[in-house]
């Protein structure tokens, strides 16, 4: 059984159902497995459900919502039955499939690779090595297309984003900011300090599997 | 079977009800900026309230009919021309082959919606038509460019020419004051900043686009908090960024963000905010979640009951 800590609206068509203040893993895995469950069986006008660090929303079509419970307005019905689901809740390993390695090519040219080394008063070499000994977890998507929030990057490599954003980081950037990683899928502007660069592909807008990651999934890199 | 685009105006996109189910990927539902002018325009060709439609700017796209056309349109006043026919706005017509329509002059808003009986037969990525300008997909993947070519069904069996009476449509305004409800982080701001939001004329600033409308207006005092751990919003959110300035998330907004979420335009409320450019204003008065379920509820018995009297008047 899984208490939320609040569920608020975010609209007159979808609720945020919040699972602590802090993001920890426990909190994560409630976020995604709530998801999960309702995207598997979604109740009746329920649109979908996104998993966040610490939260689920869940959007729905007020009107069908109305027709199928209409004893009371829609808010309150789907805040009730997602309450019920969560009763009934089991935490599993969202993801079954071993973890994904991305193979990069460590850049210590045009971008932040050296920037990261002084600043943190290492060399090149251990940022890459710091980096790519840890397994990292895709707390969730969002941003652009298959961008996959990857957490947690080590206390030695933790510096805040870039003070001015980069107008066109290209696509394949592997990035890190603040306790969080990720890798680019499309050219875009963006803040994070950029160390490497994969051809894995993240996006692929025609093909079984839209994105290379998903929330819940595991992830390391192998520099190459 | 196709409609020409002869000039395509400087943001013209193929817009549907949106693309569902994906947001957990990181792909966004994109769609019309307003809705309502979206669904009118399709009930009155007798399409589906979310078939594809285009959706243009000022320069607007200049099309040309390649064949016989049942179309409509809708949204921004922006004298639409067929040939040398001024036309009457949120009204369908009959177009004959080779027939071309334009837009001449806005008067008021920013977006004028053109559907076709049967919807504009784009390509479909994901369920839907609506173009996904930073996924470079659904339809041509990007504004429609001079040269492209719509295909469309072969069917114009119905050419009568209906106008929605004016007691249906929103009540649009250079400078509406629009309801919203709480956000979730709605409990950040004290009493003098809820006051300072339902009372300050906000101002739509330049580069505003499809992905949201930064306001210019006094900033909220309310400071002390950065930025959250990602989370949902949803088209109307409206942010509070660190230095107490707002943004209003529109119809191509990114599926997650870090700030603030103090408010939530109400569904019924987004097309008025959809038709403002820059310079245009706004302004908040708070309402609570029941009344914008029930303002939303009429809203689609609005529309169903112009659906039925499109069905009625449309078969003389």
């Amino acid at each position: 059984m899984i208490e939320p800590v609040r569920i608020v609206p975010l609209s007159e068509s979808a609720i945020t159902v919040e699972f602590g203040d802090t993001i920890t893993l426990e909190n994560n895995q409630k976020a995604i497995a709530l998801a999960n469950e309702l995207n598997n069986e979604p109740f009746d006008g329920m649109i979908e459900a996104v998993p966040a660090y610490k939260s689920t929303t869940i959007y729905y079509d007020i009107f069908s919502v109305r027709q199928a419970n209409s004893e009371i307005s829609g808010g309150p019905a789907v805040e009730k039955i997602v309450r019920d689901r969560l009763r009934n809740l089991l935490l599993r390993d969202e993801v079954k499939a071993q973890t994904k390695v991305i193979e990069f090519t460590a850049d210590a040219g045009e971008f932040d690779l050296q920037y990261v080394a002084d600043t943190k008063q290492i060399s090149v070499n251990e940022v890459i090595t710091i980096f790519t000994s840890a397994e990292y977890r895709v707390f969730m998507l969002g941003f652009l297309p298959g961008f996959a929030y990857l957490g947690t990057i080590d206390e030695r490599l933790v510096l805040p984003r870039r003070e001015k954003p980069r107008q066109r980081v290209p696509a394949g950037s592997v990035a890190i900011a603040g306790r969080q990683a990720g890798v680019y899928p499309l050219d875009s502007p963006g803040g994070w300090h950029i160390i490497g660069q994969t051809s894995t592909p993240m996006f692929t807008p025609v093909a079984d599997n839209i994105t290379a990651l998903r929330a819940g999934m595991r992830v390391r890199f192998e520099a190459v | 079977m196709s409609i020409l685009v002869e000039k395509a105006g400087i943001l013209t996109t193929i817009q549907d009800g949106g693309r569902f189910g994906y947001r957990s990927l990181g792909i966004n539902v994109s769609g019309p900026m307003d809705p309502f002018a979206m669904q009118v325009a399709n009930i009155l060709v007798g399409n589906k309230p979310d078939d594809a439609v285009i959706e243009t700017h000022f320069p607007a796209a200049e099309i040309e009919f390649e064949a016989d056309t049942h179309f409509a349109i809708a949204g921004a006043e922006m004298t639409a021309i067929l040939d040398d026919v001024p036309l009457r706005n949120w009204s369908s017509y009959r177009a004959d082959r080779g027939q071309r329509l334009r837009f001449e002059r806005p008067s008021f808003g920013s977006r004028s919606y053109i559907a076709i009986a049967g919807g504009f037969q784009t390509t479909d990525w994901l369920g839907s038509r609506a173009t996904n300008l930073a996924a470079k997909c659904g339809s041509f993947g990007r504004p429609l460019a001079n040269g492209d070519r719509l295909e469309k069904h072969n069917i114009c069996e119905n050419s009568s020419s209906l106008t929605v009476s004016p007691w249906m449509l929103p009540r649009y305004n250079q400078f509406p004051t629009v309801r919203v409800l709480s956000g979730p982080e709605f409990h950040l701001l004290n009493e003098d900043a809820v006051n300072h939001l339902t009372n300050e004329n906000y101002t739509i600033s330049n580069g505003s686009d499809r992905m949201g409308f930064r306001l210019e207006g006094e900033p909220l005092n309310c400071t002390g908090f950065g930025e959250m751990p990602s989370a949902a919003v949803t088209f109307g959110t409206i942010q509070l960024l660190p230095d107490g300035k707002l943004i209003i998330l529109m119809a191509d907004h990114q599926t997650s963000g870090g700030y603030p979420r103090i408010a939530t335009i109400a569904a019924v409320d987004l097309p008025l905010v959809g038709q403002l450019g820059a310079g245009d204003g706004v302004s908040f008065a708070m309402i609570d979640r029941e009344t914008a379920e029930s303002l939303l509820i009429e809203r689609y018995n609005d529309l169903e009951q112009l659906r039925r009297g499109v069905a009625l008047f449309g078969k003389k």
